[in-house]
């Protein structure tokens, strides 16, 4: 199976293919178009800034081949963002595959959300065998608000979206990469989606 | 709900893990990827690693073990030690720590925190703070506590606030190494000032000074070292006892 890590000005590529290493997992970081579009199953992983994001991504044309793809794609934290509409953070117009915003918390606790949270709700291929209220672990000022595609919700400051899946696009807001064995779990059950 | 967190610091010298008692001697501690693993194994909730070499040749062994961690460990990490500059959080976060953290240099050059945060990202950029107190004043210390400044401690952890620091690493230097227990006035102080996390440090020598930090001096996180290196408390055992006393903790 060929899985291809989508490699762009995102600060955990690494980890991410250092995660797909330890379950066992060979998968090629790339920018290459050609090879995303024929791979298997393509992750889009992200840390960083949601403007300057969309426009490397836009510049290479990444963003329209994203949109295109028709094998499982995986968004993690900042993919997860710039898979949806429209983000508060630089007033970026993302990739629109989730009809629905993004937006930054209100300062009503210590934000960013960091640390180790829980989900709840959770439904879908994603989280086979992941129990309820499981810890996962986030970093983000800006959340996916409720919506339809949720298929986990976390509560911090409000309930929203932790994780999205419409037809065969899956994201979760919490680092898989850095979520101890849950984390891994997760990546197991999206490379054994069909 | 958002968990308190527990961080097992593995200070680094030629790529071994030793632990200053007071910032002075020295003791080894062992292979600092396979504690890390172990740590991580047993429920630490992230991890951090100082770089206390100072010469060149320390720098790039250090950075060859933030590769070796970033392969092995699969829960979030933080690096630091002597980083004074955006190519070296760049050389630190491309080898795959998840966070850094910098001392000296941002109170050499405090637009350096702004700098780091606009290029990595708020999340990423822990501004630690040594301190000392004299008289009833908390001062804030550089290069490993060698060097006292004038600035005061919740005044500097407020502008690091403001500059866009993302996470406040608070070392009392009066308590780091006596297992007495954290500097709990000053981490209260420090947390009811800023609306950013602080990881509390130095002192701990008993499950209690960790329920007396999270539930007394509202930290978000404590950091911890020789207790751990050395097995006098388990992290398991640990985060048992601070969830049975209400402390919200990843079982």
């Amino acid at each position: 199976m060929d899985i291809a890590i989508i490699k762009y000005n995102a600060g955990n590529v690494q980890s991410v293919k250092n995660a797909m290493d330890r379950i066992g997992v060979d998968a090629i970081v790339t920018d290459d178009i050609k090879i995303i579009e024929s791979a298997d199953k393509v992750i889009f992983p992200g840390v960083g800034e949601a403007a300057t994001a969309m426009s490397y991504l836009k510049e290479r044309g990444l963003d329209d081949t994203l949109r295109n793809l028709k094998q499982p794609v995986l968004g993690i934290c900042l993919g997860l963002q710039l898979m949806c509409k429209r983000s508060d953070e630089g007033d970026t117009d993302c990739m629109g595959i989730f009809d629905i915003d993004v937006k930054l918390f209100p300062p009503k606790d210590k934000v960013p959300h960091m640390g180790w949270n829980t989900i709840t709700n959770l439904k879908g291929d994603l989280f086979k065998g992941i129990k309820e209220e499981t810890y996962v672990y986030f970093v983000h000022s800006f959340y996916a608000e409720a919506s339809e595609f949720a298929v986990s919700e976390t509560d911090f400051i409000l309930p929203y979206s932790s994780s999205l899946q419409k037809d065969n696009f899956y994201a979760t807001q919490f680092h898989l990469e850095k979520s101890g064995v849950i984390g891994e779990q997760v990546l197991k059950n999206f490379i054994d989606i069909k | 709900m958002l968990t308190k967190r527990i961080i097992p610091c593995l200070d680094i010298k030629n790529g071994r893990t030793v632990k200053g008692i007071n910032f002075m001697e020295l003791r080894d501690a062992g292979d600092p990827v396979e504690l890390g693993r172990i740590y991580a194994e047993q429920g630490a909730d992230e991890l951090t690693f100082l770089d206390i070499t100072a010469t060149i040749e320390g720098r790039s062994t250090f950075v060859e073990l933030v590769k070796r961690i970033s392969k092995e460990v699969n829960i979030p990490f933080t690096v630091g030690g002597g980083v004074s500059s955006i190519a070296d959080v760049g050389a630190l976060l491309n080898s795959g720590a998840d966070k850094i953290t910098i001392n000296s240099a941002a109170v050499k050059t405090p637009e350096l925190i702004t700098e780091l945060a606009k290029e990595f990202g708020s999340q990423c950029i822990v501004v630690a703070i040594d301190t000392k107190l004299y008289g009833d004043k908390w001062m804030v210390h550089t290069h490993g506590g060698r060097i006292p400044t004038e600035r005061e401690t919740i005044t500097w952890a407020k502008e690091i606030e403001s500059l866009g620091g993302g996470e406040i690493l608070l070392t009392s230097m009066n308590n780091d190494g006596t297992k007495a227990g954290f500097a709990t006035d000053i981490t209260k102080g420090v947390s009811e000032a800023i609306n950013i996390p602080v990881i509390a440090s130095g002192g701990a020598g008993t499950v209690e000074h960790f329920l007396d930090v999270f539930t007394n001096a509202k930290a978000d996180a404590a950091l911890a070292a020789s207790i751990f290196h050395f097995k006098e408390i388990e992290i398991q055992k640990l985060k048992q006892y601070l969830q049975d006393n209400k402390v919200p903790m990843r079982m």
